[in-house]
């Protein structure tokens, strides 16, 4: 009970507005709460002690994502370091995505840039529906693919009808033997996955990224693309059963590496 | 459930998404199945390890063309 109403004094006052401190938190309140918390353990000594440093605007993307909606209130009231600490913090993120559906790191840069550019020139549309870095997708995804249909007009479709859909029992059925963990390094691995999600068509790898890497669920991933939940699911399915038979080649027992 | 079936129903099953009757009558197949449980066991790995890849560090240059372009928009100066 005690902490709950610790936790809403807390954030109500990070938010008001304050020239002295970055997010609006004074000296004298910081204070008090820090007096106040004494004898009840420190969570939030880690947010106080950057917020009280010199310069406040430089969150360490350390933070717990808790203060996530501090950091987009705070770029929503026109704090510029605030929204450049959530760049920070998801940069490299949106970056792979941007790269994984566009498999081309001039598209991918372009993408993200424009990515956060977007987001930044929209935040008073962001109303916290969703968490900020789903939303940060969404705009990132769209970026991606609109580069990727400009490279190869005609090329794919979203939303078209998928062939063949009773079709879907894998051909080959092999053991994987010993665990891909301990035939490969970590390194390999992660080569051995990016080229593997590269190679899938681009109306299957966009919705395996946004489901499965990005955490999105299939109403927002359907949302995010324009297209229906049914075609969400049944993309995904022919994309992960696609991916499974592409590692079967390098992951079945007496493949080489 | 036919082996049919259960690919029908895979990647509900693997989201937790599946009705429990629906559910049951899977598990069901899969206890006598052994392909169908090699499937259901290399698609959840395969998910796995596709998606357990650090994100990517930008280099110097990415970096440093992002956040002049942001602080151009935004009006802010480099700290």
């Amino acid at each position: 009970m005690w902490a709950e109403s610790f936790l809403l004094i807390f954030e109500s006052c990070l938010l008001l507005p304050s020239s002295k401190v970055g997010y609006g938190i004074g000296g004298q309140m910081l204070n008090a709460i820090l007096t106040a918390q004494k004898g009840h353990g420190a969570p939030f000594r880690g947010l106080l002690d950057t917020l009280n440093a010199p310069s406040p605007h430089r969150l360490p993307s350390t933070i717990a994502r808790d203060d996530e909606h501090l950091l987009v209130a705070a770029a929503q009231a026109g704090d510029a370091a605030a929204f450049e600490e959530l760049v920070n913090r998801y940069e490299g993120k949106i970056f792979r995505l941007t790269r994984n559906i566009t498999g081309n790191h001039e598209d991918a840069e372009d993408a993200m840039q424009d990515a956060f550019l977007k987001a930044y020139a929209h935040l008073q549309d962001f109303h916290g529906d969703s968490r900020f870095y789903t939303w940060l997708v969404r705009i990132a995804a769209n970026e991606a693919l609109m580069r990727l249909r400009k490279r190869r007009p005609n090329h794919f479709s979203l939303d078209e009808p998928i062939a063949g859909e009773t079709d879907l029992f894998p051909r080959e059925l092999e053991d994987w033997g010993p665990t891909p963990e301990q035939k490969y390094a970590q390194t390999e691995l992660q080569s051995l996955a990016s080229d593997v999600i590269e190679r899938l068509e681009p109306e299957f790898r966009v919705v395996f990224l946004l489901r499965d890497f990005e955490e999105l669920s299939t109403q927002e991933t359907a949302e995010a693309l324009g297209i229906s939940v049914p075609a969400v699911k049944s993309r995904l399915l022919r994309a992960r059963l696609k991916l499974r038979e592409k590692l079967q080649r390098h992951f079945r027992q007496g493949a080489p590496n | 459930m036919n082996c049919k079936g259960v690919i029908r129903e895979l990647s509900n099953y693997i989201d937790g998404d599946l009705d429990p009757l629906v559910k049951q009558e899977l598990e069901r197949h899969l206890e006598h199945c052994e392909d169908c449980t090699m499937i259901v066991d290399q698609t959840k790995k395969t998910i796995e390890i596709l998606c357990g890849s650090q994100p990517v560090s930008l280099t110097a240059d990415v970096r440093s063309r992002l956040h002049a372009a942001l602080r151009e928009k935004t009006g802010q100066k480099p700290t």
